[in-house]
């Protein structure tokens, strides 16, 4: 007979130096249960919102995480406007998109380079990271910072870029596809790679959709769904299609992002092809009033934030649902039959921000 | 355009309008609580492709609600959430984590 015992996983772990805190309940060396606990250093970034001016709340909701910063911001400001009625030009909307999507490159290089991290590749890591690097510099020219960037304002976008700066980027992304395309050969082809990766961790479809999955962890269960489509920024101008996967393993969660990183690139084209001139802001007046419930799918999935105003410059209640916190579920699910050996890799290819969790 | 709509119910009719949603093929998107003057209004969304569904209604301070949990089983988070940070009693929680899921100096904070 099998002997049960319960390992304990995190809140300080080598792999994922986050605060989340794992009970593995083993048989052997087989993972037949999780329990997860979260809070260990919850912030109440909620709350401040009854205590900051409507318009001082962007830069608070851009705190909520270093990696998303940017569509954190973007998209409480999305949300107020919603409630207030106000239409962003035409420019900003695709600076929007433009950002957003260097936020998701940028995003999606910094979990391959901790993957490689986590099953010991570490030049792979340091590659990535490399290319990582580029994003930033890129933040950094176009915003002046490179993890919070203050750039969303309600009625557009405090800062511009112009059509050389854009042109320069372009250049740089052409490079990075370049690289790209032959780094990538390493996580989808290497054989050591991939007995880390494939037929590990598996969700079906279904599983998925039941435990209210997100992002690239949804969609690499064969679930076609992006809340881009939802049709805010510049994204209703843009050609794009979800990418998916119909394997649902942690080697598909990573082909799943990696084509995503590809899609990104080929999102900023088409938007650098199409900006228009103008201005980049509009005068917003009054005080918001009303309820909306905004979606944005950032790098790791759909982001809701929930905005109920009351007509003052404090609002009632700002809630954000993160991606991660829409995941933990299912990654429970996956980490059920796995090897003790495995689960560093499993929680990893949720691609987990405990940051973005603990608001 | 997707629908964006919010829909008032009963807090008694709670399980009878979630197993709707679960019938019609909605999944889970998020539940959340908001302090009001007399209690609290209660917001559970359910997403069918890009639509979002929001079920509300509100309740007295310290009125107890079921889970939902047997119907969605991902919505444990949500329910604890709520119970730590807002204080709302919730029962039969699948995975109840009796105060724990939040290690906050203050109890029930957003209360």
């Amino acid at each position: 007979m099998s002997k049960r015992s319960i390992v304990p996983f995190g809140p300080q772990h080598p792999v994922l130096p986050e605060p989340i805190h794992l009970d593995l309940v083993l048989e052997d060396e087989k993972v037949v249960e999780a329990i997860p606990s979260i809070g260990f250093v919850h912030r109440g970034l909620e709350k401040l919102v009854e205590k900051k001016d409507f318009n001082e709340y962007v830069y608070v909701a851009e705190r909520i995480c270093g990696i998303c910063s940017f569509m954190h911001g973007m998209g409480y400001c999305e949300a107020v406007e919603n409630i207030m009625e106000v239409e962003i030009p035409p420019r900003a909307k695709y600076l929007r998109t433009i950002w957003c999507e260097m936020s998701r490159i940028h995003s999606h290089l910094l979990w391959l380079g901790l993957l490689a991290d986590a099953f010991g590749f570490e030049s792979l890591f340091m590659e990535t990271w490399r290319m990582r690097e580029k994003v930033l510099d890129m933040f950094e020219y176009s915003t002046g910072g490179r993890v919070i960037f203050s750039v969303n304002k309600i009625g557009g976008q405090r800062k511009d870029m112009d059509n050389d700066m854009i042109r320069e980027f372009l250049g740089v992304f052409a490079d990075m596809e370049r690289s790209l395309k032959e780094l990538v050969k390493t996580f989808l082809n290497n054989s050591a790679v991939n007995s880390r990766l494939r037929d590990v961790g598996f969700l079906t479809k279904q599983q998925a959709f039941d435990l209210g999955t997100v992002g690239p962890f949804m969609r690499s269960s064969g679930i076609s769904r992006d809340t881009r489509k939802l049709g805010y920024a510049a994204y209703p101008n843009l050609e794009f299609e979800p990418i998916t996967s119909e394997v649902g393993d942690c080697y598909a969660r990573t082909d799943v992002r990696i084509r995503e990183i590809f899609q990104s690139i080929d999102i900023i084209r088409q938007a650098a092809a199409k900006i228009p001139n103008g201005e980049v802001a509009v005068p917003v007046k009054g005080f918001p009033e009303g309820e909306y419930f905004m979606r944005v799918e950032q790098p790791r999935g759909e982001a809701i934030y929930y905005i109920k105003a009351n007509g003052t410059k404090f609002l009632d209640r700002m809630r954000v649902r993160t991606p991660t916190f829409a995941n933990l579920p299912g990654m429970l699910e996956t980490l059920k039959g796995c090897q003790l050996a495995d689960v560093p890799i499993l929680i990893l290819t949720i691609d987990p921000c405990i940051s973005c969790t603990e608001r | 355009m997707p629908e964006n709509i919010i829909i008032p119910i009963s807090p008694e009719g709670l399980l009878e309008e979630v197993l709707k949603m679960k019938g019609s093929g909605c999944r889970l998107v998020q539940i959340c609580a908001t302090r009001i003057e007399e209690g609290y209004e209660m917001s559970y969304s359910f997403g069918k492709d890009l639509d979002l569904y929001t079920l509300r209604f509100c309740i007295g301070e310290d009125v107890e609600i079921p889970s939902v949990t047997e119907i969605y089983p991902a919505s444990f988070l949500y329910e604890n959430e709520i119970h730590d940070l807002f204080g709302v009693p919730i029962k039969m929680i699948s995975l109840d984590y009796q105060g724990t899921l939040y290690r906050t100096e203050k109890k029930t904070p957003f209360k």
